[in-house]
């Protein structure tokens, strides 16, 4: 087995992913921020925006889905 | 001025119809790479003034506008050129140099008329390039053709009226005012991929072969950018629309299987970016639009030659059957990775250094609402391109196939385009320089950075965290193109049938008619009708008596 897809690699990944987030959240306290709206001035801002939005994306698209979801030989039987 | 970069490409592009081998291989490169060079030698100004009818025809203006695309398009039909060596198609890679060729023919048109004969040549070229991939992709083609030559009308249309009331025929920026106007803006919009003309394009490009859809990724959207670049700079319905094409990217690449239909919707979310800056209008967003184009062409390509690399080796588009070949194709592994970070802006890649410029130039604009959801649908490019395509082509479960790296051309294709995303991430200056307006814009600030890494890397950690909810199933989502596939093709079919049994039954009853009067002649007439019959001459004799009679009767009666 490739050493990339053992599970004790992917539990290190995870804890490097992990480390590596939070070292962005940190980071923002030594750069200097020029927000230029008030919301962007929130702590984190980036962070929780973009999980939110893929969040909402992700679920929003499954909605979506569901409606206008076909077998992939939709066209071909037409 | 020596000779039309474009004109060479598309001459050079019918020659390479009748050689083979080497000489086929030389062409391929030398070609483009002659032409990328006489990009450089057309000056600012207008050249090849031509007498048409009463008017006057701009076949050249060179400008800093048109110089970036037409680089930027030679350079994509060379690196392009060199991919392709492998394909056995006669057809495919003289059909793409035509169409790079019209393309440049497009950007360089200094009046609308030579701008719409070049607009029509990239349709058919672009046509027979996804028609060289062979028979299943000859019906995907058709309706491609379809949609193009009908935004052709469109287009042509537009420019008819724009004449007609007075305007002038060199093509300049303009207000969509008029119903001419509107009908150029249009006609630019349906090749940009705008709705509700959204489907042809993931619809069609990706039946083209492993290398077509290369070559097809670049041209005909980034030329509808350069157009309304050009022709509507600052027009403010372009902002929603662009907004809309950004979102429905996303979404309709977040439910679909086909990597390579991943990357088309991921194209039009692409140039929703563009259309949003040209929208926004500002020298900043102008500049940010179309150094955005030029730094997509380049690696929206190297995805798709990181897709074609896998359908070449393992003959399977669908994410469903694919996964695990980072282990035997390490270096499309890189090359798509490196793509997929550029598309999705991270720090060090040419996205981080382009994209940026129209998110910033939202917000030096005070506009919130649109700089909100433009950072949303950064954070949503990393998930559906940036990290939905490498994961589950090259990792995920594992499809259990060890398919090798291509071969060395492509393999070169890919190493070129993977150096300049990184190249221009790192050392963007150079692109800076030859874009329309002065720069002044510094994307590596400490802010920048930290907030672009927060926005993405926590995007990856929603998509890990909702894999479940991203299993690909082996289904598409119906689009717009429902309409003119199903619908359209159901009523025509519906209304024949209805049309048909309608002439039926009238036919019947015609028919039905006619063998009665038939019948009847026959009854009489016929061979042993009333009227045909042998009589005896006894009968004759008789009734001849019978009328002497009467006559005889009736000359007598009193008066």
């Amino acid at each position: 087995m490739h050493w990339l897809v053992r599970p004790d690699s992917i539990r290190k990944l995870w804890i490097a992913f992990i480390a590596i987030l939070a070292l962005t959240v940190i980071a923002e306290f030594f750069v200097e921020a020029h927000p230029h709206f008030g919301v962007d001035a929130l702590p984190a801002f980036n962070a929780w925006f973009g999980f939110i939005a893929c969040v909402i994306l992700v679920f929003g698209s499954k909605l979506l889905g569901m409606w206008l979801k076909r077998r992939d030989d939709y066209y071909d039987e037409q | 001025m020596m000779l039309h970069p474009g004109l060479l490409l598309i001459a050079g592009g019918i020659a390479m119809t009748f050689v083979r081998g080497s000489a086929r291989s030389a062409l391929a490169v030398l070609l483009p790479a002659l032409a990328l060079f006489l990009v450089w030698q057309v000056g600012d100004g207008i050249f090849g003034r031509v007498a048409f009818l009463d008017y006057q025809l701009e076949f050249v203006r060179g400008d800093r506008l048109a110089r970036v695309f037409a680089t930027i398009f030679t350079l994509m039909a060379l690196v392009g050129g060199v991919f392709a060596l492998k394909q056995e198609s006669r057809i495919e890679v003289p059909a793409a140099f035509v169409y790079a060729g019209s393309a440049v023919g497009a950007v360089f048109a200094g009046d609308l008329v030579t701008l719409f004969l070049f607009w029509e040549l990239m349709a058919v070229g672009s046509t027979l390039v996804i028609w060289a991939a062979g028979a299943s992709a000859r019906a995907a083609s058709m309706r491609y053709l379809m949609v193009h030559l009908f935004g052709g009308v469109v287009l042509m249309a537009g420019i008819t009226g724009h004449v007609a009331s007075g305007g002038s025929l060199t093509f300049e920026a303009m207000q969509a005012d008029s119903l001419a106007h509107c009908l150029i803006l249009v006609g630019f919009l349906i090749n940009a991929g705008a709705p509700p003309f959204s489907a042809w394009l993931p619809d069609a490009y990706p039946e083209a072969s492993w290398s077509g859809m290369v070559f097809l990724s670049a041209f005909t959207t980034k030329t509808a950018v350069y157009v309304l670049l050009r022709g509507f700079p600052g027009t403010e319905i372009l902002i929603p629309i662009g907004l809309y094409m950004v979102f429905y990217g996303i979404v309709y690449a977040i439910l679909e299987n086909d990597m390579r239909r991943i990357l088309a919707y991921s194209i039009i979310n692409q140039v929703g970016f563009m259309v949003t800056g040209i929208g926004i209008g500002t020298e900043m967003a102008l500049n940010g639009s179309a150094a955005h184009a030029f730094a997509h062409i380049i690696y929206k390509a190297l995805l798709l030659m990181s897709a074609g690399a896998v359908l070449y080796r393992t003959g399977k588009r669908k994410c469903t059957d694919l996964g695990g070949l980072f282990q035997s194709m390490p270096l499309t592994t890189i090359c798509g990775t490196i793509g997929a970070l550029a598309i999705s802006a991270f720090p060090l890649t040419s996205g981080f250094t382009t994209k940026s410029m129209i998110s910033q130039s939202a917000a030096n604009e005070h506009m919130m609402f649109i700089w909100l959801l433009l950072a949303a649908a950064s954070a949503g490019v990393f998930l559906h391109a940036g990290i939905k395509f490498p994961w589950f082509v090259f990792f995920q479960k594992d499809s259990g196939m060890r398919p090798k790296d291509p071969p060395a051309s492509m393999g070169w294709g890919m190493i070129a385009f993977s150096a300049l995303c990184i190249g221009l991430g790192c050392y963007p200056d150079p692109l800076y320089a030859i874009l329309p307006y002065p720069v002044d814009y510094q994307p590596y600030t400490g802010a920048h950075v930290v907030s672009q890494l927060q926005l993405l890397l926590f995007s990856g950690l929603a998509f890990f965290l909702l894999l479940n909810s991203l299993q690909r199933t082996l289904t598409i989502t119906l689009d717009l193109d429902w309409f003119y596939r199903v619908l359209g093709p159901g009523l025509a079919l519906g209304l024949a049938e209805g049309l048909a049994n309608a002439l039926a039954a009238s036919g019947r009853g015609a028919a039905g008619l006619f063998s009665s009067i038939r019948t009847a002649i026959y009854r009489h007439y016929g061979p042993s009708g009333v009227l045909a019959r042998t009589w005896l001459s006894g009968h004759m004799v008789l009734w001849v008596a019978i009328l002497l009679l009467m006559y005889l009767v009736l000359f007598y009666l009193p008066d």
